[in-house]
This record gives structure tokens, sequence and C-alpha cells, in this order.
């Protein structure tokens, strides 16, 4: 007879496969219509077993250079990650070891900032790029998607820095440790792991970022969400090739996510179970 | 310590990489990413042969997104783009505003101005100044199966009208064999069902706004065209109609599940490609239908490039885009991929070239239709505004969608046609309360 732990661990396991196996479809549907015709690719039947072909594949390097799209990628979102680390991590410090009774109303302004839709400050940040030669630039771009990513960053390294013991800070303190000193020879190294996946997270936002990288990019800076959208059409077929290039956009940052993913987890649960 | 060196040379590399040098004049062409354009973009190299000094960078998006970026562009004067790819919707009101270089006086005599097809130059215009060169221009036909005409004893007359298209459709409809009498557009969008949509209330007598600038949405005009559209489709069309846009009525009728199907004269060389459609040796051409007016029953559509004031090189963006729109690119499109994939509907010298009229049946129907519609009188009353299944103005986008929408929702009995029409009439007053349609 099975018991009714064991029944509800089944029970846990089959909902847990079943989320990720929904979570997982749309994606494994993007890799396989990549590799169908056009014709199979809008046909009104699913079709999950045909003759696979390269034409897309090769349709989409023809037509754009992936490369230079997937540099320009590489380049926003580490430079953003990188641009933003440099301002949050000293600013969740003094937040989380020096706090005033204003901290947690500035977290939550900061939070805030983030629910404001995009394009209603379009207009402005368009001009101000205009007037300081940022339009179509990685460096404005990546500007850009550091001051999105900064108030999730600040947030994420914020509560990890909560989790490391002030004891330890302050013994260093005594023994004539400066602020600098104490962030990078203690703070640092003791956080990595959260460091580490808040990192992760922000390349992953920078790299899905669609709206300014359309918006504020042409030619030079533009990156591989700027090349997706080159695919998509009302007029013609093209599922196949959108699918295509859609595997192409999204290959690199899926290998990374999976060849972190122990990091990933163990930095966002950090902290979680006390 | 170490950590900061690093994140130094980390910065510096970045710096490294986003400077880039560049070649002295470098046009940034934003274009829509249909077939012809993706063509042109490829035989510009024969264009970097003839101009060394220039280099070009292409923008190829999706139609809405390029639409998006070049008008925020254009409107803040950014500079990003020398030269943009626009239609009749943007052309006149861009020009209005001054956002574009006026043309007409800037084009070399060998341009051959006057060879320019009349609609699709007036569409590029306001105040007859010309702000776009077109670089393919299209109508609507009536595509229809010559088997099952036949089969089902049908004829189709020179031009057909809206009672004929009823007729036929109830004869050739047979969903037992998945085969359903007439293909429309249902799926909702200004570019998508109300494009069509605005075709059949123009034939009918509707108009959107009348000389006041009073909506005109719920006038028995309307009614007539949106019942006869939602009847016509609901008995006699796929199913789920409402979901069909161009590209799946493509499908569609390639497959051979539509015995008509009125559209794009763009879908004309898809159809009668034999490599893509199973039906191209039997699929005939005619003229969009007409009801009580043949005003405006066939739509006008173009896409042309255009200089945006802002442009840094605006000699080299005009040398580029003569290029690509003279008979010389037409020549050469022809001798790489065939008369077939020229891009259509522009110029006058096209329709006269012997081995372009013998590849496609349809190029006499397509230049007829251009040439019939007129965008300053699209239907039988007067109307304030130009435009065939367009109105320019800039808010129509937003009612044209709005309205999309709604004629929808009455396609798929949601609500009734009354119920649709009454309400479209209110979303087009709301939206003309608070932005003031007229301007």
């Amino acid at each position: 007879m099975i018991s009714s732990k064991l029944r509800q661990k089944w029970a846990v396991t089959l909902l847990a496969w079943s989320v990720a196996l929904l979570l997982a479809f749309p994606v494994f549907w993007i890799v396989l219509t990549g590799f169908k015709t056009e014709t199979e690719a809008i046909s009104r039947v699913p079709h999950f077993f045909f003759h696979p072909t390269l034409e897309n594949y090769q349709a989409v390097g023809e037509r754009a250079n992936y490369f230079h799209f997937a540099w320009n990628s590489i380049v926003v979102s580490l430079g953003s990650t990188f641009l933003a680390l440099l301002l949050a991590i000293p600013c969740s410090y003094a937040m989380a070891f020096f706090p005033t009774k204003r901290t947690k109303d500035t977290l939550l302004w900061m939070l805030s900032t983030k629910m404001m839709p995009s394009v209603g400050v379009l207009v402005p940040i368009y001009l101000i790029f205009r007037d300081t030669g940022l339009l179509d630039t990685k460096t404005g771009l990546l500007a850009i998607d550091a001051m999105l990513n900064l108030p999730i960053i600040i947030w994420m390294l914020y509560t990890f820095f909560k989790e490391v013991p002030r004891e330890v800070l302050e013994a260093a303190r005594m023994d004539g440790a400066g602020p600098l000193r104490e962030l990078y020879d203690l703070l640092l190294p003791l956080s990595m792991p959260g460091i580490a996946s808040t990192s992760l997270l922000a390349i992953i936002l920078a790299w899905n970022e669609a709206f300014w990288s359309l918006t504020l990019t042409a030619a030079k800076a533009a990156p591989l969400t700027a090349f997706i959208a080159s695919f998509s059409s009302p007029e013609g077929l093209f599922y196949a090739k959108l699918s295509a290039a859609s595997t192409m956009a999204i290959a690199p940052i899926l290998l990374l996510g999976w060849a972190s993913q122990k990091q990933l987890v163990r930095g966002l649960t950090f902290g979680a179970v006390k | 310590m170490r950590l900061i060196l690093l994140w130094g040379v980390f910065f510096f590399t970045f710096t490294l990489v986003c400077a880039e040098p560049q070649p002295p004049i470098t046009l940034t062409i934003a274009t829509v990413n249909n077939g012809d354009m993706i063509q042109m973009q490829r035989l510009s190299k024969q264009f970097g042969q003839q101009h060394p000094d220039i280099h070009l960078d292409w923008v190829v998006l999706e139609e809405n997104i390029l639409r998006q970026k070049t008008t925020t562009d254009a409107a803040t004067h950014g500079g990003q783009y020398d030269v943009v790819t626009i239609g009749p919707l943007e052309a006149p009101i861009w020009g209005r505003r001054g956002w574009l270089l006026p043309l007409g006086d800037k084009l070399s005599s060998s341009y051959e101005l006057g060879d320019l097809l009349k609609p699709i130059r007036d569409g590029a215009s306001y105040d007859k100044k010309l702000y776009a060169l077109p670089f393919y221009g299209e109508s609507s036909l009536t595509y229809y199966r010559k088997d099952l005409f036949r089969k089902a004893g049908l004829t189709m007359p020179a031009q057909p009208t809206y009672g004929d298209i009823e007729r036929f459709a109830k004869a050739l409809n047979d969903p037992a064999k998945d085969v359903y009498g007439v293909c429309l557009r249902g799926k909702p969008g200004w570019g998508e069902n109300m494009a069509y949509v605005t075709t059949v209330a123009n034939t009918f007598g509707g108009r959107w706004f009348d000389e006041a600038w009073k909506p005109q949405l719920n006038s028995p005009e309307w009614h007539n065209a949106i019942g006869y559209y939602v009847n016509l489709l609901q008995k006699y069309g796929p199913p789920a109609s409402s979901s069909n846009g161009f590209n799946e009525l493509l499908t569609l009728f390639e497959n051979g599940r539509c015995g008509m199907w009125i559209d794009a004269t763009v879908a004309a060389g898809a159809l009668h490609n034999g490599k893509q459609s199973t039906v191209a040796d039997r699929v005939g051409f005619a003229p969009a239908p007409v009801a009580i007016t043949p005003r405006g029953a066939q739509w006008l559509w173009f896409w042309g490039f255009a200089v945006p004031l802002s442009s840094k090189h605006p000699a080299a963006a005009l040398k580029f885009i003569e290029w690509a729109t003279s008979k010389e690119y037409i020549q050469l499109v022809a001798k790489t991929s065939g008369w077939a994939a020229i891009p259509p509907g522009t110029r006058q010298s096209t329709y006269r070239q012997p081995e372009y009229v013998a590849t496609a049946p349809f190029a006499q129907l397509t230049y007829k239709s251009i040439m019939a519609a007129d965008p300053l009188h699209p239907t039988k009353q007067p109307v304030p505004y130009t435009g065939i299944q367009v109105v320019v103005i800039p808010a129509f986008p937003t009612i044209g969608n709005q309205v999309g929408q709604l004629i929808a929702a009455a396609l798929v009995g949601d609500m009734s046609v009354d119920e649709a029409l009454r309400k479209a009439q209110a979303a087009v007053e709301r939206v003309e309360e608070r932005t003031g349609i007229p301007q």
C-alpha cells in the first residue's frame, strides 16, 4: 500500500513536471518550427513529425549578419550588468549596513520606477539620446539597460548583503579595515553566490529587453531583439524563418542559463530558508 | 585592488569595442521586410559599385515596428535614418508637418518623374509637392478558382458586383470538402480587416466622415456594407474567419480551400507561382467587386522612400532613392531574378514591357486597378479626407483598430452589426473629441 507521504511526493513531482513542460513547450515548439517548411509551419494541423530542413537557417543567414547582432547583444548585456553592479554594490552596501529611517522608502521608490510604462518616457529619453549623440550606440543602450535593471539589482543585492552577519564586518572594522576594504575583501567574497545570480538575471533581462533596444538603435548597435523583429511580417510566409531566427537569438542565453543553473538556483534561494 | 584593476580592464575593453571607425558617407536605410525590399537590399551591391564612397547600413523591420521607430525619429528630428520607407498614410502627413525633404525639384532629369503612375504619385504628395519616391505599388483584385467555376457552371464577369460574389460564393461553398465559397480578411486591425472592409463600405456608398468631419459609421450605407460582409463570411467563409489576415488567406487559397478571395494584388505572383501554390494553373483574376459605386472599390497602397529633413547625408540619400526606384533598377531585377520578381505598380513603362506582360497574366489588371483608384474621391459622396482603404489622418491607426475590433466581434457573433456600428460611431466620436481628427 502506498503511503500518503509517497503519494504526496508523486503528486508534487507530477505537478513540477507539468509546470516545467508547460513552460518549456513554447521554446520547444519554436525550435521545432525552425526546421519545418513555411507551409508546414503555418498549417492548422500541428506537425510533430516531418522532414527537417535547414533552409530557414540558410535564409536567415543570407538576409542578416547574425554575428553583428549577437555581438551587440553580448556587449550590451555584459556591459549593462557591469555598469549596474558598479553602482548597485556600494548602494546596497550602504543601505544594508548603514540604514536610515528612509532606507525602506527609498528601496520601494526605486522599485516603483519599474512600474511606469516605458513608452511614457520615450520622447524625453529619445531627445536626451539625440542631444548627447547616444542614438544607435552600444554605450547608450548599455547605459539605459543598466538603469532599467538597477532597481532589481539593488533589491537583490540588498537582500543578499543583509544575510551577511554584521559582526564579521564589525570585527574587520575593529582591525582597522576601511569601507572599501570591508566591501571588497569581505562582503563581496561572502556574497559571491548572490552577486553571481544577480548578474545572471541582469544579463538575461538585458538580453531580452526589446522596447528600448528597438527604439534607440538603428543599424550599428541593434541587438538580437532587432534581428528577430526583422523576420516577422504581416505579408508573406515567415513563421519558420522567424522561429529559426528566434532559436538563434535565444540559444546563447539558454546555454548560459543551462550552464550556470546551479549558481542561479543557489543564488536565488540564498537566504530563502532560515 | 585586484578587482578594481580587473573592472578597469573590462571597462577599457568595452570603450574600445564601442568605438567603431566609420566610412566617409554611411547611409542608414530603414525599410520594411517584404520580399521586394529584401531583394533590393541584396541588389544594392550594384549601387555600392557605382558609388564606392557611399556605404549602406540597413535596418530591416516588420512594418509596425518600423513605423513606430521612424515616426519617433522623424518627429523628434533624431537623425538616425537617412532614408525611410513610408506608405500613403505617412507621406502626406509627414510632408505637411515638414519632416521630409520635398523631392520634385531635386531629382535628376534622367529619373523620368512623368513615368510614375499618377494615383501613386498623388498618394506620395502633399500640396503638389512630392515627398516619397514609390518603390512598389498595389491595389486589390478578385482571385477565383477557374476549375470550380467551370464545374459549377459559373462565369466570372469582366467586372463582378458584390451581388455576383454572393451568388458565386453560395454555389461554390462546400464545407464537406473543406472548400469555402469566399475567403476575406477578418483579423482585426487598421491594416488587416479594415483595409478590405473600408473598400466594401466605399463601394456601398459609405464614408468615414462627412464634409464637417462628423463620423458616419452608423449610416445606412455602412449598415448595408457590414451587414453584407458579416453575412457573406458567416455563411460562405472558412471557419475562424476573424483570425484570418493576408498570410492565413494566402495559405488557404494556395491550398485549394477558397473558391474566391478578394485581396491585395501582391498575392497574384504567389498564387501564380507553381512552386508555392497548389492551384497555380487554376487561378483566375478579376477586378475587385463593386456595389452601388465603383469609387473606392479597390484599394491603393505603396511603399516608397523618403528622406527625412534630419538626414545627415541628404544628397547621398537622394542618389540612393533615385537608383532604387528607377527604371534601371526594375531592369536589373528582371535580369537577375526574372520579370515576375520585379517590384510592380509604380511606372507606366513597366506595363509596356512585353516580357513582363507575358510573364504576369495579372499585370494589366493590376495596372487598371491602380489607375482606377482615386484617393481624392474614395466614395460616392464628397469627403473631407484623402485615402481609399485608409483615411489619411494621424489618428487613423487608432480609430481603424478600434472599429476593426468591433467588426470582428460582429463577425464572430459576439454582437449584432447594429451594435458594432453604434459602438464604432461612439468610439470614433470619442477619439475625435480627444484628438481633434482633422488636425
